[in-house]
């Protein structure tokens, strides 16, 4: 080091804080600790103290409730996990193992089984309550923007999860779902072989998918931290669609909406238990009974129920590669609606035209779903085509259309002047209970 | 509001009609009041014990029960034979074991802890001898059918002498009402006294049927019987826990809400 640096001494300095220790709320132990490792504050700040609109509905507590089930098909899919064996001739005799020799192993599996599909019907009510109450407008456009990163991420667990028992439907699922990748021009055939490991689906695909299945768990655990981050930043939404203004629209997290929500979940996991205990196999397909078996094509090959509506905009397609494509822009094009709906106004509360088009989008859905599950000909080709024309039409002209000539509701000025409107009889609002 | 009694009917219509998925149009399977069925559902333990009777008499020499083992027999929830019976019925198969300290493999008699004897050294052997049909491993057949028990039921119940007119048979196949296509590869195999219970129950056709299908359906779900009895005790626990849970959420809120 040269004697010049240390001469020059016109430099004028300015203070740092390398170290940031100190500002906790708490006092002894806990602050202490608090002061080097803000979660005390953290927690208190954003769980306690956090401030959220009081009038949300039931349809407010889903967002926890897929947490929980989120955590519930990580802990039962690691108890799995130590008994499974992701290996073609093994697989199939290892969850039956699972099932009859493992200490209340049938209860982790059909638990973890239930959970995939109830997680399922809870996005599935989420998402609908993010589209009827416009949640996807500003300020909280990224953060639906994550939910739709997560769905993406929960299909492809769900499929590859789907696989690992290795009975006839996983066989044929994997394969049907990996084969569309050949529809990519020039390279579909290669991407198809690299996918499998081999030149059929086997050994070598099984084995990855049950180590993709558990990445890409853990990949929706780190991302739903992002959507919760979000989520403390831009506040929740509510059922009026207004920013609340003062305490007096809103309450604090804890009691009131955890209390809340608790007795929401126990509703959920009322109706869990009852499927899981005395109808496990309700949801799936009895062929996923059969061991898998490369030489025998079942009659129909159907997905889960939660993949049928975007199962029947792929079928309606009839070429493969446009089918694949409209089937992955099916969901990819909810991330576009933040700026197709260009309404200022949220809630679909003040909005009775765009209201009836959301019921309509609902009904497809359900339409769609009806439709995936059936052979892909005669009446259910059409009414799949003429489903998934409404799908892509909902988005691209009727979003953008109906918030440019749709005439608004009066609307209140605060979220406590909506509730006494409500009281009043001055507004109808959706109630699911 | 038309509207979403619409969307409401049509959501719970796509649950109903799970069964739409095998779209081929079946005959209506016949039921029966089975004890396992409903949220106290328990197997009739002397139907399991004549069903096993059955099966080893009559299926077991062209179905294999891979995933069962002997010792199951004597299992809680299951058939509950004696651990003595059990062994009786164990060491009356021979059972290929080794190889031993000089090398070689020994046939000895069979112990609890072993597993179903197969019928057919493999599925080449199986179908050899069986017109080239292949007859299913019977351990989760139950669950691997839809419709479960009453489907297994209604196979065996549905063979007809007299085939309709329009369905031509070829040699070694059998018109069956509930199998899909109407065919099938393996001949009537209950008919009335096939079996000799030892209980001196009257071996119907349908009481055969019955018994073997009870025997089945314990074999592909042998924990049937504890999950109906944790599931019952979880819904009273639930249900008491949501009540406490909804009184408490109620009192908070009346901090602000006094009147709602």
């Amino acid at each position: 080091m040269s004697d010049k640096n240390l001469e020059n001494t016109n430099t004028e300095y300015k203070p740092v804080h390398t170290n940031k220790v100190g500002g906790s709320p708490f006092k002894g132990v806990t602050g202490w600790i608090d002061n080097r490792l803000p979660i005390f504050r953290m927690f208190k700040y954003e769980y306690l103290d956090f401030q959220v609109p009081k009038n949300l509905s039931y349809l407010w507590s889903l967002g926890g409730i897929l947490m929980i089930c989120l955590i519930f098909l990580i802990v039962t899919g690691l108890v799995l996990g130590m008994h499974y064996k992701p290996s073609s001739s093994e697989a199939f005799e290892s969850v039956e193992k699972i099932m009859r020799d493992v200490n209340f192993g049938w209860l982790i599996r059909y638990m973890h089984m239930n959970f995939a599909s109830f997680f399922f019907i809870a996005v599935y009510i989420h998402i609908f309550r993010g589209l009827y109450y416009g949640s996807y407008k500003e300020p909280r456009q990224l953060m639906w923007l994550i939910g739709i990163v997560i769905f993406f991420l929960m299909m492809a667990t769900a499929f590859l999860g789907y696989t690992l028992p290795w009975g006839q439907m996983s066989y044929w699922g994997a394969t049907v779902i990996t084969n569309l990748f050949s529809a990519v021009p020039f390279v579909g055939e290669s991407i198809v072989t690299w996918l499998w490991g081999d030149y059929a689906v086997g050994d070598a695909t099984l084995n990855r998918f049950y180590v993709l299945h558990w990445l890409i768990a853990f990949g929706i655990l780190g991302i739903v931290i992002f959507h919760v981050i979000a989520l403390h930043i831009v506040g929740s939404n509510n059922p009026s669609g207004i920013e609340p203004k003062d305490t007096r629209d809103t309450v604090s997290f804890a009691p009131f909406t955890t209390s809340k929500d608790l007795f929401a979940m126990l509703i959920f996991l009322f109706a869990f238990v009852i499927i899981t205990m005395y109808a496990p196999n309700y949801l799936g397909h009895p062929d996923n009974y059969i061991p898998a078996d490369p030489l025998v094509t079942p009659a129909h090959i159907v997905p889960e129920w939660y993949f049928l509506p975007f199962y029947a905009i792929l079928r309606s397609i009839p070429d493969k590669l446009m089918g694949v494509i409209a089937m992955v822009s099916s969901i990819a094009i909810l991330g576009l609606l933040p700026w197709l709906d260009l309404s200022k106004i949220r809630s679909s509360v003040f909005r009775p035209i765009w209201k009836q088009f959301v019921f309509l989008f609902v009904l497809d859905f359900f339409i769609l779903m009806y439709v995936g599950g059936m052979p892909a000909e005669g009446i259910y080709l059409l009414i799949g085509r003429v489903g998934t024309a409404y799908w892509f039409l909902f988005f691209l002209i009727i979003a953008p259309l109906v918030s440019l000539i749709e005439k608004p509701l009066p609307m209140p000025n605060s979220i406590h002047e909506f509730e006494q409107w409500k009281k009043l009889g001055k507004i109808k609002t959706f109630k699911l209970f | 509001m038309f509207l979403r009694k619409l969307i409401l009917s049509i959501f719970l219509l796509s649950f109903f009609t799970n069964e739409s998925f095998s779209a081929e149009k079946q005959e209506k399977l016949l039921t029966q009041a089975w004890s396992f069925n409903g949220f106290f559902g328990k197997f009739d333990r002397a139907s399991l014990q004549r069903g096993y009777q059955v099966y080893a008499e009559v299926c077991a020499s062209c179905h294999s029960m891979n995933l069962l083992s002997y010792r199951n027999l004597s299992e809680v929830g299951g058939p509950s034979f004696s651990e003595e019976e059990v062994k009786a019925i164990a060491s009356k198969v021979e059972v290929l074991d080794g190889p031993n300290d000089s090398g070689e493999m020994f046939k000895r008699r069979g112990k609890p802890s072993d597993k179903f004897a197969s019928p057919f050294l493999n599925e080449k052997a199986a179908r050899a001898a069986n017109g080239g049909a292949y007859p299913p491993d019977m351990s989760v057949l139950v669950k691997a059918r839809a419709g479960g028990a009453d489907y297994i039921y209604s196979v065996l119940m549905g063979y007809e002498d007299k085939p309709p007119k329009n369905i031509k048979l070829e040699d070694g196949v059998y018109y069956n009402k509930y199998m899909s296509g109407n065919k099938i590869k393996m001949a009537k195999p209950l008919n009335k006294d096939s079996v000799n219970y030892s209980d001196g129950t009257l071996a119907t056709e349908e009481q055969l049927a019955k018994d073997v299908t009870t025997f089945l359906t314990w074999a592909s779900e042998p924990h049937l019987e504890a999950r109906k009895r944790l599931g019952f005790k979880t819904v009273i626990y639930l249900l008491i826990l949501t009540v406490l849970v909804y009184l408490l959420k109620k009192k908070i809120w009346s901090r602000i809400e006094p009147k709602v």
